[in-house]
């Protein structure tokens, strides 16, 4: 790699002189003075080595930082808030879950099996840090159109690669989404979300312990994987280089991982470590320093000590590592043999690699020479905090008054058609039929549905959970969009019967040195905001991935939102997609005025056309929402509840159609009722019988509600004053089912 | 010593990639191409003096664990 | 009580959900180490799914070299009720204690949904309180999944309805001679469940446990 020979092939541990090198490694000229301000002195290869890792985009925050302050992050039933590795929530019964989201973007471009891979590693890793089993995964990924041959490497790519590690690490994927856009083309999006379940007195932190405690190495041994991973990849844009970038890529071993977690499992189980912290990006540099400064103490580090899977490498490439599954461990020394005994029963390489001080310096040996000598707290806490320019683009005016005039109906049954062989609204079957979803016999709803619904075994409860993002309604309006995908889950979690309780978000975003870009980031962080204020949750962890831009055209803003909810008791049966049954009545919740357009499918599937303005959240209809179908779903009233969003009503009733196996008729009078995608909306199936307790208690939750419909026959019916527009079951049905895996055969 | 073993699919066991590759190499032109099938080959570093007795020893290896017989066949070339 | 063995292998993830239907059955279902090289006191083995050795090399190749298979082999000579859950069918092949090996799937692609099987023959330690024809409804999970037996001396207790991965004659559980070792490749004990979508599982690994209380095979 000749972009790294300038420090490699001469390791000193004088200052040497290096000016152009810290560019190389991610570092900006202000920041490299920032370093020797700190150090008062030139800082040695091995110390810009790691600022250069803890100061990247993706590990420090440096550009959102400031913005992300914004997010409500307090409830009463938060144990740990954003800052550490995976935020927890209590659901009662002496219980707690982790979870957490992550990007693994730019590796997912250069080498996708492994880019995903490495993400489901390491967002894993998050969480049985904090001491949890990680007991389900989710993925949110987006590629270009699958008419591009490279886009269909990519998908299959990133698909076989969830699938390869999360199957053989054992931990179920039990939901997710996949969507489609041009700009995704050369910016894939790999986003995977893991929960973890422990008993309250399991919870560990990452923290360092006293002087004297011994930090252990376990897992894998070091190699020169992804050196430069997080300061390189993750924090620059893509250009015609970028393939030349593939040997930063790290390789995932997700039988080590099983491994790892069942030692480390048992550790937490038999009480002998003190603190823990994953090897995830910035490898050892991080892992080394982020416990002791969150303790106030300094660390003495020995690289030779390290256990290495390749020979002759240098404190650098040693520092710089992203090899996987590697975790570090701090350890009284009164049980360090009984950590390394654990380690080896589970058949994983253990080191003791260093020994915590109270000096307050990250203080590396190597080869018998002091390599680093630079404050702990400067790594963690001493990055640069920006306040990147931010403007509203030009553009957003005119985006919003160019909206469509439709001088007709359209056809209506053709229009369906077009949405159901859209790889974006289809069947994801081809995706997750590869995935085991049902590892651990906790999946009650699991992929295929609106939420995932798990039991928790030994209570009588449920964990509900959501994952949506949008591109296409953030950029129409990033503060109204980043709202929306939270009532969104919120309403998918809730018609399981859970209360929403908790989000975590990845922000996908653009280049952050264009002000739109930063506009659209704070916008975004602002709806989030406002809605789970709204609501009453707390945002308890996120990830931003910047720099998602290739030959200067961004990505549209992208975040990515996942809700928790806690269904206590657990319905059983719960509402789900496929029990409708012939004679049973369709239902709508929600305003019956919903007739925009802007930022639809429709008309981006009919007409190519993305423009207008999206309509705002209504945080009333939002929580009325909330409210009846949570209690709809509690009373086990409605075997069918299903929210309205991408597609509007018409996708919507197709969808439970199509699962159910039976047809619908659906009655209208404004055709745009049919494909507007505004919030708050849910449809259902009813009973005759159960009719008049649903209205009560649509009534009682103040939400308008009405039968518009009903189940029966082989066709998909949509009634305008007995003008009928008809798609054949058995059509839709098999064009849905096949719209993904027939454009990948 | 350097120990090459060739793992050999048997030729009565479908061998679904093959047959996917052959397809893929007909998209792309190469009609000529009649069969594929995916062998293995594992490479050993075997301290040992003679080269009979190293084949004979790795020729064990493959017999108890490194090829099913019920799949494969084996074939081992040892480079001094 | 019936006691039965769960082994557990490195990269083993099925065990806990193996024990827990076992349990609800009323069985002492227990986790055995692989390095246990006894299995005294059990009545009965269960080798579960999941991916012992990370699949690597062959899945089960280097599962069946370990201690505990040496008392696993007695107990199928001895004519005890051995079973094996789709790694644990593989790792039963790749011992010798079954006839055939589980090669890819023929699609070539991981397969988790439901399937549906038919009961061939009530004789063997898992089929023993099944009825020859009937049908029923367990997942599938596995990318090796596809059977293969030149010798076609394994007898086929189980097959499905609509061959998901190229199975040979269709077999998704397969039986020795004496009918006490029996690999299935879809899990019975996801299938232990309304709430998780069916209980089907259920009447097979009862046969299993009757069969152990009984103390032979059929």
């Amino acid at each position: 790699m000749s972009d790294q020979s300038v420090i490699i092939e001469d390791e000193e541990t004088a200052p040497v002189e290096i000016s152009s090198v810290h560019h190389q490694l991610g570092l900006t000229d202000d920041e490299f003075d920032r370093i020797r301000a700190i150090l008062g002195r030139d800082p040695r290869p091995a110390e810009l080595a790691m600022y250069s890792v803890m100061w990247s985009e993706h590990c420090s925050y440096k550009s959102s930082r400031v913005h992300l302050k914004r997010f409500p992050t307090a409830a009463p039933w938060v144990v740990v808030g954003p800052g550490e590795n995976a935020g927890v929530i209590d659901i009662g019964d002496g219980w707690y879950v982790a979870l957490r989201i992550e990007s693994h973007n730019h590796p997912s471009f250069v080498e996708p099996y492994q880019g995903a891979a490495t993400g489901v590693g390491g967002i894993i890793r998050d969480i049985f840090t904090m001491g949890a089993r990680p007991i389900a995964l989710w993925d949110s990924i987006r590629f270009g159109p699958l008419g591009q041959a490279r886009n269909r490497y990519l998908l299959k790519g990133v698909v076989a690669g969830i699938a390869g590690y999360g199957n053989a690490v054992g931990v179920p994927t039990v939901g997710g989404e996949i969507g489609f856009a041009e700009h995704y083309s050369n910016n894939p999006l790999v986003n995977v979300m893991c929960l973890g379940l422990m008993r309250r007195e399991q919870l560990v932190l990452a923290r360092s312990g006293p002087e004297g405690t011994r930090a252990i190495l376990l897992g894998a041994g070091t190699g020169r994987d992804g050196i430069g991973g997080a300061s390189i990849l993750a924090s620059t844009p893509f250009d015609a280089a970028s393939s030349q970038k593939r040997p930063s890529v790290q390789v995932g071993d997700p039988f080590e991982e099983k491994k790892l977690i069942e030692a480390c499992l048992e550790l937490y189980e038999r009480d002998l470590v003190i603190g823990v912290q994953d090897l995830g990006a910035a490898g050892l540099s991080c892992a080394a320093s982020e416990p002791v400064a969150k303790s106030g103490m300094g660390i003495d580090l020995d690289l030779d000590l390290v256990h290495v899977r390749e020979s002759g490498m240098n404190a650098v490439e040693l520092l710089m590592s992203e090899s996987q599954e590697r975790m570090m461990a701090f350890v009284d020394p009164s049980r360090v043999e009984a950590v390394l005994a654990v380690a080896a029963k589970w058949e994983i390489d253990a080191a003791v690699v260093g020994t915590v001080r109270d000096h307050g310096n990250v203080s590396v040996n190597h080869g018998g020479e002091t390599v680093a000598e630079i404050p702990a707290a400067s790594l963690v806490t001493g990055a640069p905090n920006y306040e990147r320019p931010l403007g509203e683009p030009q553009w957003m005016e005119d985006l919003w008054s160019n909206t469509v005039k439709f001088v007709a109906q359209p056809a209506i049954a053709t229009a369906l058609l077009q949405m159901l062989d859209d790889p974006a609204l289809a069947s994801k079957a081809w995706a997750f039929e590869q995935y085991d979803h049902m590892l651990f016999l906790n999946t009650v709803i699991g992929p295929g549905h609106d939420a995932s619904l798990l039991r928790v075994k030994g209570t009588d409860k449920g964990l509900a959970l959501s994952v949506d993002g949008d591109g296409r309604l953030c950029y129409l309006d990033p503060r109204r969009g980043g709202a929306r995908l939270v009532y969104e889950g919120a309403l998918q979690v809730a018609l399981t019967g859970a209360r929403p309780l908790a989000v975590v978000d990845n922000l996908n975003f653009g280049n952050p040195e264009k002000p739109e870009v930063m506009w659209q980031l704070r916008e975004t962080i602002e709806g989030i905001s406002e809605a789970c204020e709204a609501l009453g949750m707390p945002v308890i962890g996120g990830n931003v991935s910047l720099y998602n831009e290739t030959n200067g055209i961004d990505i549209y803003p992208t975040p990515v939102v996942g809700v928790l909810g806690l269904a206590a008791p657990l319905p059983s049966p719960p509402p789900r997609l496929d029990r409708a049954l012939a004679g049973m009545e369709l239902w709508l919740f929600g305003t019956e005025w919903a007739i925009n357009l802007a930022g639809s499918t429709f008309e981006l599937v009919t007409f190519a056309h993305i423009g207008g303005r999206p309509t705002a959240p209504d945080p009333t209809a939002g929580r009325a929402a909330l409210q009846a179908g949570q209690m709809l779903a509690q009373e086990g009233v409605t075997p069918v509840l299903h929210d309205i969003s991408s597609g509007g009503l018409a996708l919507a009733v197709a969808e439970v159609a199509i699962s159910s196996g039976v047809g619908v008729t659906v009655r209208y009078s404004d055709w745009r009722h049919l494909f507007c995608e505004d919030p708050h909306r849910f449809i259902a199936a009813v009973s005759p019988d159960a009719a008049i307790r649903v209205a009560g208690l649509a009534a009682e939750a103040a939400i308008p509600a009405a039968p518009i419909g009903e189940f029966g026959g082989n066709e998909i019916v949509f009634d305008r004053n007995g003008i009928r527009a008809a798609l054949d079951l058995g059509v839709a049905t098999s064009t849905w089912s096949q719209a993904l895996s027939r454009r990948l055969a | 010593m350097k120990a090459r073993i060739e793992i050999v699919r048997r030729p009565e066991i479908a061998d679904p990639e093959g047959i996917t590759v052959v397809r893929a190499l007909h998209d792309l032109g190469f009609g000529e191409v009649t069969s594929a099938r995916f062998d293995r080959v594992i490479s050993l570093e075997v301290e040992g003096m003679s080269t009979e007795a190293v084949t004979a020893r790795v020729e064990d290896m493959c017999r108890q664990l490194l090829a099913n017989p019920v799949l494969e066949d084996f074939r081992v070339v040892i480079d001094p | 009580m019936t006691r039965v063995a769960v082994v557990v292998f490195p990269g083993t993830n099925c065990e806990h959900d193996t024990v827990h239907a076992f349990r609800s059955l009323g069985a002492d279902a227990e986790l055995v180490w692989h390095r246990q090289d006894t299995l005294d006191g059990f009545d009965a083995v269960v080798l579960p799914g999941g991916f012992a050795h990370g699949d690597y090399l062959r899945t089960g190749a280097i599962a069946r070299l370990a201690p505990v298979m040496g008392p696993v082999a007695g107990m199928a000579r001895a004519g005890r009720p051995v079973l094996g859950i789709c790694n644990g069918f593989q790792i039963l092949c790749e011992a010798g204690l079954l006839p055939g090996a589980l090669i890819a799937n023929s699609g070539l692609a991981f397969l988790c949904r439901w399937v549906e099987v038919e009961v061939i023959s009530d004789r063997s330690v898992l089929t023993s309180l099944a009825r020859p024809g009937q049908v029923l409804r367990i997942p599938l999970n596995s990318y090796e999944g596809n059977y293969v037996d030149p010798s076609l001396s394994g007898r086929v207790v189980m097959r499905y309805v609509d061959t998901p991965n190229g199975s040979q004659g269709g077999a998704a559980a397969v039986t020795n001679l004496d009918g006490n070792v029996v690999g299935v490749m879809p899990h019975p004990e996801r299938g232990s469940d309304e709430l998780l979508g069916s209980a089907d599982g259920l009447i097979l690994l009862e046969g299993f446990l009757a069969s152990a209380r009984v103390g032979a095979g059929v």
